[in-house]
């Protein structure tokens, strides 16, 4: 029996366990059966990926059971492992356990908990039956299958209305790229006459220069194919456009932001991009416009990044233009860059999220970054793993001597986009570096505002329910605490003293610092350089690699320099003087504004799509189908055969003139027609 | 088996025991009811069992002459097989989920038993009058069922509901006895083969299209279906929406297509036309319901549309593709409107504003729930979705626009399924009424339960639903294969270079067509 199955099935049986079984078997045992499926998924992972690190592993096919043949259209349920499958196991079964881990600790309080923990273990499964798929519609399965799962955990606390709007809408807008998937498997397998990925990426190259007919228009074949799929991928990946969902996924709990919405899930447009990768390599048009949107994405979402003030959207804006800079790698060609900049940020993204639950969790269910501050001391372990996370987010390291994660997979990728020597490839260089200076600046922001200054704390409302809350029990002393509450702490606390974690919600995050840490390091020479690592999984372009080397000093430190710049702009906007940015906003209201409000992608979106679906609804409802279709159908018919018996009715009077009349009538017609004819 | 006149046994328990429920009592009926409706199944268990795949096309064929040429025909292919599977396999449910059912129990019983045997006849027949006679004498038990059983508007639905589907059947009637003029033949298997005047085909081609249209119902004549549903009592819908819209379907795939393959062709874009406009049109619409019976009817029109083109796709994705949404929709929405009937039954109201919150009083209904929107809206691993893709495969051969607009569907479909089901089991509890709602009973488990296994049975491993009918898809396919339309993607293949996009330029479509016909 091959560790796969139970890799990918473990996961899955203990969601069913935990699911079903949920209040029938209790907390305890729901946690302990996913969180032991998970743990044991990663123990059998790892070897896997470090077989291939170690080049001694091929790439395998598991047949698992026939799915849907139908004519020349069939596929079945598989399991493939190669080089970019091993990656992606190790990335979404280690980040999963430790999340599993940590939400014993975060989630304790829930009364949910078998239902969390079984949503958990779903969309564990439904990421690894992504990763391992041999044919398009397997991963399409896993596709909408996390789908669901995000669906569920967004809106898992489902009696807050925000919630279940930010799940629907999740479902929805990624159902838009789905849509764009779908096309692109029909055309892919119209074209190729097959879904299974290794025919359709063999016989690509062939297509080239080939055109097909779409919508009444003539494209060329791969480029339209792969822009079909890359609907998709951006869909799930929250790319300029269909980002929307992004940041209000941050509704579900923190431990699901940082699975879902920051290691794995989102990241599997990358993935499929790098998996199609020689089907995309036949398509120069493709390419650029993924290089465009990737770009385009990781420019904007950091824009919006440096105004927010809730901790956990801070850090989605910063996924969505993170995710940005791995598609613009994936479109110069970098797709090695690309897969070790998911690989990376998984680990420190991951830590990230986790730690800024650690201080939601410190501070009491608050988010809001305004009410934070001087936390270094409160919870001193925290702050380093949050440290640890932002230095490898902004990618902090000495050439040629040690980088945190960061260092090496987002340099590895501007590199690329200049080397590549294109004109996408150059703009994407610009605007990569550009975000890298927003994201040092808004990683810092984040970091001085929640852990330096002075206590802000006092005026938020979850203190002062906590406080509050916390007096007025029944087992304190006394009730004249609750004065002194409020009017002896004039320092910001408010009389609230934050509490590190307990040891379940810090173990996870020690682990993924040490990934952050290290991660980069190890793994850069396999990721970047080694051909023979990849055996295939994706197109590599030696090339390109080549040229990366070669590209000149200024363009290797850049990305060191604007990491500085935004180090400095952040340290003098929020510690030095800590007016300057009521002054920024005050001087350019207009622009803070349109940032702040997320360059009003939402409001646009209501004014076009929602609002008007509503109402073409309700008018082809109340206009057409009782207005116009009942009206004049049945309703209509029913009236005329009403009249036309009254009318009947009217004629038949009875009186033996008006009958005499119409007789009378009848001969004359009758006798002119046979005279006049 | 051979010699057992199964078929005709499966159509004459359900008629005997509707026979002695007008006699018993109450009690006595509901018994009697489960236990024909539950041998019928068995029935149907072995006729499944005993169907030999890649055997005869028709098998268990049963033929006496009665008089005139016509004839007591009875017989089934693959298709007739999993409808008719689809029909018994409800019927139990059905009976289970009438126990709110108190005036004249014995009379509703026999209604349904009596519905059944005419299903089954539709499905089975094998003499096209004989056909004609199940498929309109199942509007009576129907007309009943909403007329007596029904809401408060139920008059107007059941009237409404009859005179729609009569006016089709009129014009079928003349189709028909045209063609057994014209053929010599009552027989439809040999009618299926028969060849009729390719003019003569447009007129008669319409004149099916008429019935079978508004049983399915397509839009425009789709209204009577929300007006049926919302008056019906729950089983009555889980009855119409399970079975009678797929007649329309099945009428389409075995007469439509097989003996008129031509004028199908020549009408295909009204009937994509037409199935377009619904996915679209009647999904904007099911967005705004107030009313759960009304939404998920309108999103049954939606889905139907889904079969239509796929059925007139004219290739095997299409065509198996609609089948297995026929069967998918089948069970689904006859779960969907259980799950309606479980929560009515408690509160007495449709109106969705009502509810809200069940998840937290009902977690285990909410789990039913969610899997049948998710099998509504065609999540890979459930039903829904093989149905659908292979039915946009095939059409995306014959058409990209068409598929492109019914595809929409999937993202209009999550929309109003997902809306649907946040105002009925997310949210807070809102209502004291509805928060202090018991979860399902055992009566209610066993209506669900089989039916979620089904439904994902047939999304996991679907081969044992498409096996039967494998080799009839491939025979029709054949058939029609010479008026299949030559879809819209006319793949030229270019020399060998590197692909510089024409992609944004339509004004280049001429040049890279002339091209690639060059090479």
């Amino acid at each position: 029996m091959s560790s796969i199955l139970i890799i990918v099935f473990g996961p899955l049986l203990a969601a069913i366990v935990a699911g079903l079984g949920n209040r029938m078997i209790g907390n305890v045992p729901a946690k302990v059966v996913t969180t032991g499926a998970l743990f044991l998924s990663c123990a059998l992972s790892w070897p896997i990926f470090l077989s291939y690190i170690a080049g001694t592993a091929e790439p395998t096919v598991t047949p698992v059971l026939q799915w849907v043949h139908s004519g020349s259209l069939t596929f079945d349920w598989a399991l493939r492992v190669d080089t970019l499958t091993a990656i992606m196991l190790v990335v979404v079964t280690s980040v999963s356990a430790l999340v599993h881990l940590y939400s014993w600790g975060y989630m304790d309080e829930d009364p949910d908990q078998p239902r969390f923990f079984a949503y958990l273990s779903l969309f564990t499964f439904a990421m690894l039956m992504l990763v391992t798929a041999d044919n398009l519609v397997q991963m399409f399965f896993g596709w909408e299958g996390v789908g669901l799962a995000s669906y569920l955990l967004i809106g898992f606390w489902f009696k807050k209305p925000s919630a279940c709007a930010a799940a629907i809408k999740a479902f929805v807008v990624n159902r838009v790229g789905d849509l764009g998937f779908m096309l692109g498997i029909f055309g892919t397998y119209l074209v190729f006459q097959t879904t299974s990925i290794p025919e359709i990426l063999a016989a690509a190259p062939g297509m080239a220069g080939s055109t097909i007919g779409f919508l009444g228009h003539r494209f060329d074949t791969m480029t339209i194919l792969c822009l079909l799929l890359f609907i998709g991928a951006m869909g799930k990946s929250a790319q300029l456009g269909l980002h929307t969902w992004l940041p209000d996924a941050m509704e579900g709990p923190t431990p699901v932001s940082a699975l879902i919405h920051a290691a794995t899930m989102v990241t599997a447009g990358v993935f499929m991009v790098c998996r199609l990768s020689p089907m995309f390599q036949t398509s120069d048009t493709a390419m650029m416009v993924v290089t465009y949107v990737g770009a385009a994405t990781c420019f904007f979402a950091a824009t919006i990044g440096t105004t927010q003030w809730d901790i956990k959207r801070v850090i989605a804006y910063s996924t969505c233009s993170q995710l940005g800079y791995m598609f613009f790698a994936a479109g110069v060609g970098a797709y090695g860059a690309a897969m070790f900049h998911l690989f990376t940020h998984a680990f420190f993204k991951a830590l990230l999220f986790l730690g800024a639950g650690s201080v939601i969790h410190a501070m009491h269910h608050e988010q809001d970054m305004r009410y934070y501050g001087a936390l270094r001391k409160k919870i001193p372990l925290t702050f380093w793993v949050m440290m640890a996370g932002t230095l490898a987010i902004t990618g902090v390291g000495v050439m040629g001597v040690f980088g945190f994660a960061g260092f090496y997979s987002k340099d590895a990728i501007i590199e690329a986009a200049f080397a590549s020597g294109t004109e996408h490839g150059q703009l994407a260089f610009a605007l990569g570096v550009f975000a890298a200076l927003l994201t040092s600046f808004y990683s810092w922001r984040l970091m001085f505002l929640t852990f330096w200054g002075k206590p802000r704390w006092a005026d938020s409302e979850h203190i002062q329910h906590a406080v509050h809350g916390h007096h007025e029990s029944p087992d304190e002393e006394t009730s004249h605490d609750d004065a002194h509450a409020h009017h002896a702490h004039g320092d910001g606390t408010a009389g609230y003293h934050p509490h590190e974690s307990p040891w379940v919600m810090l173990v996870p995050l020690v682990v993924l610092a040490v990934g952050a840490v290290f991660a980069g390091y190890a793994f850069t020479h396999a990721f970047i350089s080694d051909e023979g690592f990849w055996k295939g999984a994706i197109f590599y372009n030696e090339h390109l690699m080549h040229a990366m080397h070669q590209v000149p000093l200024w363009v290797k430190l850049a990305p060191a320099a604007v990491m500085l710049t935004g180090l400095l702009i952040a340290w003098f906007a929020y510690i030095k003087d800590t007016s300057i940015p009521a002054k920024f906003v005050a001087q350019f209201g207009a622009l803070h504004a349109f940032l702040y409000n997320k360059w009003y992608f939402d409001e646009l979106y209501d004014f076009l799509f929602v609002r008007p679906a509503f109402w073409l609804g309700r008018v082809f409802w109340q206009k057409g189908d009782v207005g116009l279709i009942d009206r004049f159908g049945p309703n209509g018919a029913a009236w005329a055969v009403a009249q036309g018996s009254r009318y009947a009715q009217k004629v038949q009077s009875g009186y033996l003139y008006s009958y005499a009349l119409v007789m009378l009538l009848g001969l004359v017609a009758a006798v002119s027609w046979v005279m006049v004819r | 088996m051979a010699g057992f006149p199964i078929l005709s046994v499966m159509l004459l328990v359900p008629l005997v025991a509707g026979l002695l429920c007008l006699f018993v009592e109450a009690k006595a009926a509901r018994t009697l009811a489960l236990v024909a409706t539950l041998v019928d199944f068995v029935l149907g268990v072995l006729l499944w069992a005993n169907f030999d795949i890649g055997g005869a096309q028709w098998q268990f064929v049963e033929k006496v002459p009665l008089f005139a040429g016509f004839q007591w025909a009875l017989g089934i292919d693959g298709i007739a097989l999993m409808l008719i599977m689809l029909s018994v396999f409800l019927m139990p449910i059905c009976i289970l989920a009438s126990a709110s059912i108190q005036k004249r129990v014995g009379e509703y019983m026999a209604a349904f038993l009596l519905m059944e045997t005419l299903m089954i006849g539709v499905f089975a027949a094998q003499d096209l009058y004989l056909f004609y006679i199940f498929f309109e004498a199942g509007l009576i038990p129907m007309y009943l069922i909403i007329g007596i059983w029904g809401g408060d508007n139920r008059i107007y639905a059941s009237y409404k509901f009859f005179l729609y589907t009569l006016l089709g059947s009129v014009l079928m009637l003349i189709a028909m006895l045209w063609m057994v003029h014209e053929a010599g033949t009552t027989d439809i298997p040999t009618l299926m083969a028969y060849d009729f005047p390719v003019a003569a085909q447009t007129w008669l081609f319409l004149a099916f299209f008429a019935s079978f249209a508004v049983k399915m119902p397509m839009w425009p004549v789709h209204t009577w279906l929300p007006d049926a549903h919302v008056q019906a009592p729950t089983a009555g819908s889980v009855i119409l929406a399970g079975v009678l819209l797929k007649m329309g379907g099945y009428g389409f795939i075995r007469f439509s297509l097989p003996m008129f393959p031509e004028a199908s062709a020549q009408f295909v874009w009204l009937i994509w036309g037409l199935s377009m406009a619904a996915v679209v049109i009647t999904s904007l619409i099911a967005l705004v319901q107030h009313d759960m019976k009304k939404l998920i009817a309108y999103s049954s029109v939606a889905h139907m549309a889904i079969v239509t083109v796929g059925l007139f796709a004219f290739n095997t994705q299409g065509l198996e593709g609609a089948m297995v949404v026929m069967l998918s929709h089948g069970l689904v929405s006859a779960a969907l409107f259980l799950c309606v009937g479980v929560i009515y039954d408690r509160l007495h109201t449709r109106e969705i504003d009502r509810y809200g919150g069940l998840s937290i009083n009902m977690p285990k209904y909410a789990l039913f729930f969610m899997l049948f929107t998710m099998a509504s809206v065609g999540l890979p691993g459930t039903s829904g979705f093989v149905g659908e893709f292979l039915s946009l495969a095939g059409i995306y051969k014959a058409s990209s626009v068409v598929a492109a607009v019914s595809a929409t569907g999937i993202i209009l479909g999550a929309a109003y399924m997902l809306y649907l089901y946040r105002r009925v089991a997310f949210g807070d509890q809102k209502n004291a009424d509805a928060a202090a709602m018991p979860d399902l009973s055992l009566r209610e488990w066993l209506m669900l339960g089989p039916i979620a296994a089904a439904v994902l049975w047939m999304g996991v491993y679907p081969e044992s639903f498409l096996a039967p009918m494998r080799a009839d898809i491939a025979a029709l396919d054949a058939r029609l294969s010479r008026a299949a339309p030559a879809g819209d993607a006319h793949l030229k293949m270019g020399e060998p270079k590197p692909a510089a996009g024409h992609a944004d330029h339509a004004g280049h479509t001429e040049e890279a067509a002339a091209e690639g016909e060059a090479h």
